[in-house]
């Protein structure tokens, strides 16, 4: 520390900055280095690797009686198949907006948490859904169809068994 | 210590019967507080008590100054605690079982169902009570330097004091519970409109992350419940008591309540029953002041109009704390705490309605979710922190509605917050919103452009407005203040009494179709 003349040092003055302990300093920064490290490497546990839920890949079998147009919903599931001349197709029932189940109508489906309207494909016609119902992966196989509700395809994709 | 001379069984026995009393003085040092000293030491010896100064200002004990409402937080936050613990003897945080175990509380646990209505009740009252204690500190300009940071800590209570209610909502495992999680889950995953209509999605979700750290899965179930039990009755109520001490600690550092630079002349003389002020001269001084740096709110003050806080702060907050408790049991008594059906992830309550406070943002939210849910409260949040950093005058701190403007300015912007909200609502709930008169409009422009956007935009012209008319950055922060608390107040109350099956308008539940 620099002494000035004429004003004496005081213990309340700082201490002068090149007595401080190089090692104190390394090893205080060390230890905030470690630290930010700990918490970032903590940060990565609640992020689930694997999901919990179900499988969501099913075989099911579409009543024999099912109109051409109308929605089957297999039980418990959130997917509506549906069986028309072109072939067999299945829409999720999940809503865009916030996740509610929507139910399907004649003209399309309805939501009953906020209102949003989807056309029969799956397209928002009002409401503050911000994209279309998917279109689920479905393959044919004999009398019964194998759904994965993980998987979407292209809207307008129908399979033929 | 042993007596000269006496034997030591004699000794003993007396050790023996002296044992209670300085059992007691040894736990209360200081004596009874008669005097001013021992009201000091009652204070400033005792750990919790010491977070309030050893004395209070005549100001911050008139009622009208605080209405006692950040007392009343915290004593709703103590019922909660209570009761919490107890609910927790007998809560079973697992799917279905949960279900099973409020049914136990509510039917069969010995006073179960009136320990669950207190919890719920002091719950409400705790978040009415925090809103209403940031109104009482907005409109007194108790906000103001030196009280920033306490502002924000206020804020940083707000939010976990919403966060608190929201995990709570989850646990009983019903129809009402499991699908106001998943609305709240959706909209923490709602930056994905953002992100797919600009098509980064992919490479960018931080709204997908948010879900997943919330639910730790991809749906309502085991996890999600575990997760919001954790941060129901560990995580949230340690940061609360933690912000809580922090933020009252604050009151005492920062120079006690806001109070107006003519305090004295304002509260004239005390009463002649009041507890005289300063009967005897300080026998201690304060050697650390001599080398602490820096300004202390109380260098350059007049003289202290001060009484001991034991008893007159004590008992007020003792009063207060009985008041809370006293109308959350008679709530309690009256009204029982919602249960619904068991949960059930395929047919969603309809209506589904989160708590009554989140139901102004599920009105919007039925409009665009980013909007509503985030971008609206995120702009609400960072207006509120920049209030103390923007508005630096001192004309009015410490006086309900002080600054320039006054109380006419807030009772106009309460017609003005009231009116914008109104005609905004009625306007969208008669004639639709963007994609009733546009069907191809981009997604980008509805989740942009809310009902909630064009009231924030009103709101802020007005405000602006204001500062220019007044010129003074207070008088638009009061205009401000009030529209949102009245734009809170109108789209709560359209989104609880008015929003029927399918979110559509009603006048009254009567009129909801049968389904």
């Amino acid at each position: 520390m620099t002494v000035t003349p004429g004003h004496p040092r005081s213990r309340l003055d700082p201490e002068p900055v090149p007595r401080r302990d190089f090692l104190g300093l390394l090893s205080f920064w060390t230890m905030a280095t470690t630290l930010l490290f700990a918490t970032l490497g903590m940060l990565r546990m609640p992020r689930a690797a694997v999901l919990p839920s179900p499988s969501k890949k099913f075989r099911v079998a579409i009543p024999e009686a099912l109109p051409p147009g109308e929605a089957y919903v297999p039980p418990g599931r959130t997917t509506a198949i549906f069986r028309d001349a072109q072939g067999t197709y299945a829409i999720s029932i999940v809503c865009t907006h916030l996740g509610c189940i929507v139910k399907p109508t004649p003209d399309g489906f309805e939501c009953p948490c906020h209102g949003s309207v989807f056309a029969r494909d799956g397209a928002v016609v009002r409401g503050p859904a911000p994209q279309p119902l998917s279109w689920i992966k479905v393959e044919a196989g004999g009398g019964t169809v194998v759904v994965d509700e993980a998987a979407t395809v292209a809207a307008g994709t129908k399979v033929t068994a | 210590m042993r007596r000269d001379g006496a034997p030591a069984l004699g000794q003993f026995a007396h050790n023996l019967r002296e044992a209670p009393r300085r059992l007691r003085e040894a736990a209360v040092r200081g004596g009874r507080p008669t005097t001013d000293r021992t009201r000091s030491t009652f204070v400033f010896n005792n750990v919790f008590l010491h977070l309030h100064a050893v004395r209070t200002h005549r100001w911050s004990l008139r009622w009208t100054t605080t209405a006692g409402l950040g007392i009343a937080s915290v004593a709703a936050f103590l019922i909660t605690l209570v009761t919490g613990i107890l609910l927790m003897f007998y809560y079973k945080p697992y799917p279905d079982v949960a279900y099973d175990s409020m049914k136990d509380i509510h039917f069969v646990v010995p006073t179960g169902r009136f320990v669950r209505n207190l919890h719920r009740w002091a719950a409400n009252v705790m978040v009415v009570a925090v809103i209403l204690h940031m109104a009482r500190t907005f409109y007194t300009a108790a906000y103001r330097a030196p009280r920033e940071f306490n502002w924000l800590v206020g804020m940083a209570l707000l939010v976990t004091t919403l966060g608190l209610s929201f995990t709570g909502y989850l646990l009983p495992w019903d129809q009402l519970a499991y699908w106001a999680i998943t609305i709240g889950a959706n909209i923490a995953q709602s930056p994905r409109e953002v992100t797919d209509a600009l098509g980064v999605t992919q490479a960018f979700d931080p709204g997908g992350l948010q879900r997943l750290l919330l639910l730790g899965s991809d749906t309502v179930g085991e996890e999600a419940l575990i997760r919001f039990y954790l941060l129901h009755v560990i995580l949230l109520p340690l940061i609360a008591g933690m912000l809580m001490a922090v933020h009252i600690w604050r009151i005492r550092k920062d120079g006690g309540l806001a109070k107006p630079p003519d305090v004295d002349a304002r509260l004239g003389d005390p009463p002649p029953a009041t507890y005289p002020v300063f009967t005897e001269a300080p026998t201690k001084t304060y050697h650390l002041a001599a080398i602490v740096r820096g300004r202390t709110p109380a260098v350059g003050g007049g003289p202290e109009n001060t009484v001991p806080s034991m008893p007159h702060l004590f008992y007020a907050e003792a009063a207060v704390l009985m008041l809370t408790l006293l109308i959350c049991m008679a709530l309690s008594l009256v009204s029982d705490a919602p249960l619904k059906e068991l949960a059930n992830p395929l047919v969603p309550e309809n209506p589904a309605k989160a708590p009554w406070y989140f139901l102004g943002l599920q009105e919007l939210v039925a409009f665009s979710a980013f909007m509503g849910g985030i971008g609206i409260p995120t702009i609400v949040l960072v207006g509120l922190g920049l209030i103390p950093f923007l508005d630096r005058e001192q004309a009015g701190t410490g006086v309900w509605f002080g600054g320039p403007g006054g109380w006419p300015l807030v009772r106009n912007s309460i017609a003005v917050g009231f009116a914008a909200a109104l005609i905004l609502e009625s306007f969208a709930i008669q004639f639709g919103w963007l994609r009733e008169w546009v069907p191809g409009i981009p997604q980008l422009v509805i989740t942009a452009v809310n009902p909630g956007t064009v009231l924030t935009f009103v709101y802020a012209a007005y405000s602006l407005w204001l500062v220019r008319l007044f010129n003074s950055a207070r008088a638009g922060a009061l205009g401000l203040f009030t529209c949102f608390l009245c734009g809170f107040v109108v789209l709560t109350v359209i989104g609880t009494y008015f929003r029927g099956p399918n979110w559509q308008f009603y006048w009254s539940p009567a009129d909801w179709p049968v389904h």
